[in-house]
């Protein structure tokens, strides 16, 4: 197990350095100058375009700009933006919001996805299972932008329980709504995905043991079913967590939640290579322990599983 | 049974999907409440902004977010009236030149920074001096290349040979002289655009800080920037201009998308808009009643033709310009395709501009199939037989530029395709280069309001903004003339007559006015738009 686990995090090295090197070339190969674009619709002026790129280091070539910017890296210097702002200050700023909406919609997913799931195929053909399957159905075809316009206008402009978008992005009450509406989408998948495997199990030998045996029906749906059920569950969970900390750019775009997609997205606009690669270089741990937690869970959730 | 318990779900499923889509097409019905109440002097309003892409220093202020909240902050020599254009005195008491080369400025006393700190001619001399130094990477560094010196202080290769401009003299506290290399009739207009704003004493120690925590003179004064989400401005009760706040502050509240803002702004969450997004441009008039704004802006929308290609260029091609320019049937495309959100331009220079005038374009401008069709037969057609409009896709363009090829189509049979850029860098570089076959999008937004803005900075041989690669010796000609003509007035009319150039050679297709489609909320009132396209921020008043 521990001999698992370093050599999982050793491979994250070379991960780690193939994807920034790989970003920082695709964000410069990027079209458009993002220093002249600075003066708009006009011509810039020569000098100052040139002492600009000279300062921001454009002028190098750019195997030096990765080196310096990895060296600088090293040291805990994520470089500046095109703006003169520190790149960690944009980190710092947009993650907790983005953790703290993705964990929010990560938390109504598992609970509201596994607890229908678990019902549905516990009651297999039952009024209960098909109503999941409509609702579940109905979720993954409305487009995350239009179930969030749809709440908007009800909970926001006609109910006015709460302003239609989200008015301070650290305030976590106020990110209920973009949570539920991100957290929808992956909530029918988890909710099918346990439903399927819950209705499979059922049927297995080691239940009907359990049953046999006269174990309580709560623990043989707690310790046998649902733990067993759980494998193909937490390998989606596992990569939805990281896409739900990158992948919120409609989501936050909509509610005005000013979170790492946003700033991505904002900052790939503007190419400006150090933010990007910055947050990047981030989410990419975050995958990446996700992956690993979850090739860990496997081992807990089936004994057969072992690692050596 | 079983087939009956599915069809019931179907229902229930499709009931549930009814309700939703009912539920959003339900809009806020909201009383136009713009008539007079109870005003809080006060009272704090919320702006729809978006985080500045520099720091907030007077000479970074070139795009719209960091540049109006610059404007508030400070005041210059001169400012324009929001409602007329005209120039004004704000901490000049009079700027006098008798050749317009040499200017003397005489200050008010009395005005103040937010620090306490006096205002003085050194606090614009210091201020210029530094801006134009290459060193201090300012994007408006070359506003001040009309000035004697700045060659020495913003050399064009090599290192700065000197860090004041020698054409600036302070001779006491409240008087300095300028000296410009050649006349500018009306350089007393361009001193209203921000890079002119001065600064205070200790800004010069420590720019980067100021530029975060700025200190101005103006009717705000500066309390706190919260990256990505809000500046907020607080009034200056000791502020000596004539625009003094009617209101106790401003709130630029960070908005990522358009459509989000106009959310809040029907919930009355954001008082005043910048612009209405293009989905709720059809239906904003009736969301909100006499809240909506709906006012002409000093910037036009043209099509450029890339004169730098040899098959472009030649006497008799203008006649082809002139062609494709009349078989473009502005009425109905603005009105259509865009939402009546521009108006049909009728010459080079946007209307609420001084020295503007109205058909400069001519019959050039008026849509006229029959013409249009000779004039491109009589110039030999359109080199290689079709033209590509290059556009950047970012900017919600394709559907206009689209009608304008298919207006161009039906009208004379040329083939025309739009030539989409994934975004305004891409285009913006290949409009740089001079690389572009036949015609791009150009435009351009006032630095200020006077005709030689829209003229000689566009059209001008060599000017920072001709894209077509534009150069006539009689244009250039009386462009110089003007410039050292003796009155404001004397130069607007000599502009005109260059101006009567551009419509005769066709260098750019003038297409249309923009205007100010936005709206405010329930909780103010007197929300005007100036031609800049921004709220006049002092006289905007919060209900009680």
């Amino acid at each position: 197990m521990g001999r698992f686990v370093a050599r999982r995090l050793l491979q994250m090295i070379p991960v780690f350095f193939g994807t920034t090197a790989l970003i920082f070339y695709m964000v410069h190969a990027l079209p458009g100058d993002p220093v002249a674009a600075m003066w708009g619709d006009k011509a810039p002026d020569p000098v100052q375009l040139a002492a600009l790129r000279h300062q921001l280091g454009f002028d190098k070539p750019l195997v030096q700009q990765y080196l310096d910017y990895m060296g600088k890296l090293l040291t805990g210097d994520f470089g500046t933006g095109l703006d003169g702002r520190p790149v960690i200050d944009k980190i710092t700023e947009a993650l907790p919001v983005t953790i703290r909406l993705a964990l929010f919609a990560f938390a109504i997913e598992i609970v509201l996805g596994v607890g229908i799931g678990l019902f549905a195929g516990l009651r297999r053909g039952k009024l209960f299972d098909k109503g999941a399957l409509v609702f579940t159905l109905l979720l993954i075809s409305i487009p995350v932008p239009v179930l969030g316009f749809i709440f908007q206008t009800v909970f926001g402009n006609n109910l006015k329980w709460v302003t239609p978008t989200v008015q301070d992005s650290n305030d976590i009450t106020q990110l209920v709504l973009p949570a539920v509406v991100l957290g929808s989408l992956s909530l029918a998948y988890v909710a099918r995905l346990t439903r399927t495997s819950i209705a499979e199990n059922i049927k297995a030998d080691y239940v009907r043991t359990a049953v046999a045996k006269g174990l309580p029906r709560r623990k043989v749906i707690g310790t046998h079913l649902l733990r067993n059920s759980m494998i193909p569950v937490v390998t989606f969970l596992g990569t939805d967590l990281g896409a739900l900390m990158g992948g919120a750019i409609v989501t936050e775009g909509i509610f005005n939640v000013k979170g790492v997609g946003n700033a991505l997205f904002h900052a790939i606009n503007l190419k400006e290579g150090a933010t990007v690669s910055g947050f990047v270089a981030f989410l990419v741990l975050v995958y990446l322990a996700a992956g690993l937690i979850v090739d860990l869970l496997y081992a807990v959730l089936d004994p057969r599983i072992r690692y050596a | 049974m079983r087939g009956g318990s599915q069809a019931k779900w179907v229902v229930a499923a499709v009931a549930v999907a009814l309700a939703a889509t009912a539920c959003s097409s339900s809009s806020d019905s909201s009383s136009g409440g713009s008539s007079d109440g109870a005003v809080n002097a006060q009272g704090i309003y919320s702006y729809q902004s978006a985080e500045p892409q520099n720091p907030l220093q007077p000479a970074n202020a070139m795009e719209n977010q960091g540049g109006r909240i610059v404007k508030q902050l400070f005041t210059g020599l001169v400012d324009y009236d929001p409602a007329t254009g005209a120039l004004r005195n704000q901490v000049a008491d009079k700027i006098e030149t008798t050749d317009s080369k040499t200017f003397t400025v005489t200050l008010k006393s009395g005005w103040t920074f937010h620090d306490g700190t006096p205002v003085t001619s050194s606090s614009f001399v210091k201020s210029w001096n530094w801006s134009a130094n290459p060193a201090n990477n300012q994007i408006n560094s070359d506003w001040f290349s009309d000035i004697v010196g700045y060659d020495a202080v913003h050399p064009d290769k090599g290192d700065p040979t000197a860090k004041e401009m020698s054409g600036l003299k302070v001779i006491d506290d409240t008087h300095f002289t300028i000296e410009l290399t050649s006349p500018v009739s009306y350089f007393t207009y361009k001193l209203g655009y921000s890079a002119f704003f001065p600064l205070p004493e200790g800004f010069f120690a420590d720019p980067k800080g100021y530029g975060e925590k700025p200190v101005g003179n103006g009717p705000y004064k500066f309390e706190s920037w919260e990256h990505n989400k809000a500046i907020t401005l607080k009034a200056y009760d000791k502020y000596s201009g004539t625009n003094k706040a009617k209101n106790g502050g401003i709130v630029f509240r960070n908005y990522t998308s358009p459509e989000a803002a106009y959310k809040d702004l029907m919930s009355d969450t954001l008082d005043v808009l910048d612009q209405v997004d293009s989905t709720d441009l059809p239906k904003y008039k009736d969301d909100l009643g006499k809240r909506a704004v709906d006012q002409p802006q000093g910037a036009i929308q043209n099509i450029s033709f890339a004169l730098y290609n040899a098959d472009w260029s030649g006497q008799d091609k203008a006649k082809v310009r002139q062609g494709l320019s009349m078989a473009i049937d502005r009425d109905t495309i603005t009105k259509t395709v865009l939402n009546g959100t521009r108006q049909p331009a009728d010459s080079f220079v946007a209307p609420g501009v001084m020295g503007y005038k109205a058909g400069t374009c001519g019959d050039a401008c008026k849509y006229n199939p029959e013409k249009a069709k000779q004039l491109i037969t009589e110039g030999g057609g359109v080199p290689g037989g079709k033209i590509t409009i290059l556009y950047n896709s970012d900017g919600g363009h394709k559907e206009w530029v689209d009608a304008v090829c298919n207006s161009i189509r039906q009208a004379t049979g040329v083939e025309c395709l739009g030539d989409p850029k994934p975004d305004f860098k891409t285009s913006r570089d290949i409009i740089r280069k001079k690389t572009v076959s036949s015609m791009m999008r150009t435009g351009w937004v006032q630095d200020y309001p006077l005709n030689a803005n829209f003229l000689r900075d566009v059209y001008g041989t060599g000017a920072s903004a001709n894209d077509a690669g534009y150069s006539s010796k009689e244009f250039d000609d009386l462009s110089h003339q003007a410039d050292a003509a003796t009155s404001l007035e004397k130069t607007a009319d000599l502009y005109q007559q260059s101006e009567a150039v551009l419509a005769k050679d066709m260098p750019a297709i003038p297409l249309w006015y923009y205007k100010t489609s936005s709206g405010y909320s329930n909780k103010v009132q007197n929300v005007k738009f100036n031609s800049f396209g921004d709220p006049v921020f002092t006289d905007v008043e919060v209900k009680k």
